[in-house]
């Protein structure tokens, strides 16, 4: 599409009025919006043909007049929500030039680098030329090395050891607890249902027939996973990622990585191969191995997304070794909220196996008393239990406090 | 309406503000019949837009309130069996032979209960809210993506109903979950955001002409102020017009630190919300205001 980008031979158009292909044929004008279509797809936004296609008509419909037609109809037909509205204006500004802005960039065919495709071409290039993939090994050996591997700590694991990991995450399924919803399914017992007996009534002419009956329906619970991608969580923070990619194939799903901002990744996450999803990950998770602001980003979480209702009845988990960097009294309050709001808490953290390791960070120390059960999450059988215990299995068995002496 | 700029001048007839982003938005669902998605805090009047566009329209506003498990039967159509059974008896007791046409009678149009979406499809012109999507699950996203693509509904019973003009939508979110790429595709997105302050100014005066303008300048003032606290739940633009008629409720033409403390309550609904404001120095606000 440079051929497009290059139809900006003529001057970019900077101001509020400046038609934009008022001298250009109206060919040449849908080549220009093509080519900023591009640029947003090349920038990371998922503008398919159906969303081009309305945005083309929209401006059909505006006529190719003014600039600030052009950016609000790019903008109600091309972006899909909150998270694309910065991209969608920072490549506006690219391509179009700032308004009054110093200098327009003339050269727009050096849109932003394709992302996209880089990263996915990396990401083979790692498993190509290094060759750590290890040969399969035998079935039986990948079983029985599987239950050594199950109870290892993530953090010790080298290369090969991991990509078998990855493999048993990748097959993992997390389930929620349920809830009794407001629907009704039909039912051998339960109350009678008036509509399907009235209905089974008429079909019979009147005459007598058997009750129906129908009972509620049990929904699974959201989950929320909070991951922890702080630098003390280096050694965990991928495996823990990969258990929160097979998780959110369940569906009912949501996860967050925290460390010095809020990143919500459930998008980047439906990828299906667990590679590409940690790829698309990567590139939206900015603050890798940074410090950690829990109590903070807590306090982000619940007002931007936990008290409009994503935490309400939830099962959430963080997953995180409670090094808090801030102040832990915030952290301690915004856990009681939290708590106030989910139906269950859960805390699970890799440093719980250690040999004496005791809750003694502040952090920690402070989230504890608004925890319902507090978990090991270093191996993968701790995984697993964390799993039974988000499925609601353990936490029946073992009671609140039993969770935290186990 | 034929340009953005008419949909504005309309809208703000029935006392609704847009900004040029808003109107191109609406000009264009108007135009391309797309559902628009309203996303943003609570309070920004997402659902007011539809109540005036169906005013600006002259259309009857449709609501559909979605909640956890909401199905077809409560947002499309139902039967209506006990008038059903009734018109059985009373064929029966008249001593109606003719089974087949009693039959057929059976699933009239009468007897059918039409929901809001089913409502929306049959009144010609007409505006539907589809609010808090969000709280519905994937299925009926599902379930709604068809009926807003075709703008048909088929009835087993009476065939296809198809709207012969489709209605204006207007889908409501909070976030607190994703909607499905596949709904969102064919909408026009929206996000709202929290007005300026000559413009929740100007929303306030046209909402409460009785309240004395420099209330109104004050209140406008001190709800932006507290937005910019740090709130657990800033407050929306409803809020501030909550604010302003409670005070002018209580006869006040203008307002002080001491009075703002006190009617805090139509503001800030969270305990720690209203200590984090009687922290902040109100006053100063007020007389950074032109006393």
């Amino acid at each position: 599409m440079s051929s497009a980008a290059s139809g900006a031979g003529r001057p970019p158009p900077r101001t509020e009025t400046v038609p934009l292909g008022a001298a250009a044929t109206a060919l040449a004008a849908d080549a220009v919006l093509l080519g900023f279509v591009r640029a947003l797809r090349s920038a990371g936004l998922d503008a398919s043909a159906e969303r081009l296609y309305a945005f083309l008509r929209a401006i059909d419909l505006l006529g190719p007049g003014k600039r600030a037609d052009v950016y609000w109809a790019g903008r109600a037909t091309l972006c899909g929500g909150h998270d694309d509205l910065e991209r969608y204006e920072r490549v506006f500004a690219a391509y179009f030039g700032t308004p009054g802005g110093s200098a327009p960039r003339r050269d727009q065919a050096a849109a932003p680098p394709r992302l996209g495709l880089a990263t996915r071409a990396a990401s083979t290039a790692r498993r190509g030329p290094g060759g750590s993939e290890p040969p399969g090994p035998h079935t039986a050996t990948l079983a029985s090395s599987a239950e050594v591997l199950r109870h290892r700590d993530v953090a010790g694991l080298d290369a090969g050891e991991r990509a078998q990991l990855h493999r048993l995450l990748a097959a993992f399924a997390l389930q929620g607890q349920t809830r009794r919803s407001a629907r009704r399914r039909p039912a051998r017992r339960g109350d009678v249902d008036p509509r399907r007996t009235v209905r089974e009534l008429l079909r019979r002419g009147g005459e007598p027939a058997r009750l129906r009956r129908h009972t509620r329906v049990t929904q699974p619970r959201r989950i929320v996973l909070l991951v922890d991608v702080s630098g003390s969580m280096a050694p965990y923070a991928d495996a823990l990622l990969r258990f929160a990619h097979a998780a959110v194939r369940g569906g009912r799903t949501e996860v967050f990585t925290i460390g010095t901002r809020l990143t919500r990744v459930t998008r980047e996450l439906a990828h299906r191969d667990p590679d590409l999803a940690m790829a698309a990950l990567a590139q939206a998770v900015p603050d890798w191995r940074g410090g950690t602001r829990l109590g903070e980003l807590l306090r982000e979480f619940l007002i931007r997304w936990g008290q409009r209702g994503m935490a309400r009845g939830a099962v959430v988990v963080l997953l995180s070794d409670g090094w808090e960097r801030g102040d832990p009294e915030l952290l301690g309050t915004q856990m009681r909220r939290l708590h106030t709001l989910a139906h269950q808490v859960i805390w699970a953290n890799p440093r719980k196996a250690r040999p004496g390791y005791a809750p003694l960070a502040a952090g920690m120390a402070a989230a504890l008393p608004s925890v319902d059960a507090f978990v090991e999450g270093h191996s993968l059988a701790a995984l697993e239990r964390l799993a039974s215990v988000v499925r609601g299995a353990a936490s029946r068995a073992t009671p609140v406090k039993g969770a935290e002496r186990a | 309406m034929t340009d953005p700029e008419q949909v504005r001048a309309r809208l703000e007839e029935t006392g609704y503000l847009v900004d040029e982003g808003l109107a191109v938005t609406c000009f264009l669902a108007l135009r391309l019949h797309r559902p628009l998605f309203c996303e943003g805090d609570a309070g920004v009047g997402k659902t007011a837009l539809a109540t005036a566009l169906a005013e600006a329209l002259g259309a009857p506003l449709i609501r559909l309130q979605c909640h956890e498990g909401i199905d077809a039967s409560q947002a499309l159509y139902d039967w209506d069996f006990p008038r059903q059974l009734l018109h059985l008896r009373a064929a029966e007791a008249a001593g109606v032979q003719d089974a087949d046409r009693l039959e057929s009678e059976l699933y009239d149009r009468r007897f059918l209960i039409a929901r809001p979406l089913l409502q929306a499809l049959q009144t010609q012109p007409s505006v539907l809210l589809v609010d808090e999507i969000d709280r519905a699950d994937d299925e009926f996203e599902a379930f709604l993506l068809e009926l807003l693509s075709e703008y048909s509904v088929t009835i087993p019973e009476l065939g296809t109903l198809r709207a012969q003009e489709p209605p204006v939508v207007v889908l409501t979110s909070n976030r607190t979950r994703e909607v499905h790429d596949a709904l969102k595709r064919r909408c026009l997105y929206h996000w709202f955001d929290h007005p300026s302050f000559a413009r929740e100014l100007a929303i306030v005066r046209r909402r409460l002409p009785q309240v004395p303008e420099r209330l109104a300048e004050q209140v406008t003032a001190l709800v932006q102020t507290l937005r910019g606290a740090d709130l657990l739940k800033p407050p929306g633009v409803a809020e501030t017009i909550d604010w302003a008629q409670a005070l002018d409720a209580l006869g006040a033409s203008e307002v002080d630190a001491e009075l703002a403390v006190t009617t805090l309550g139509s503001v800030l609904k969270y305990r720690e919300d209203a200590d984090r404001a009687r922290g902040l120095d109100l006053a100063a606000v007020l007389a950074a205001r032109g006393a």
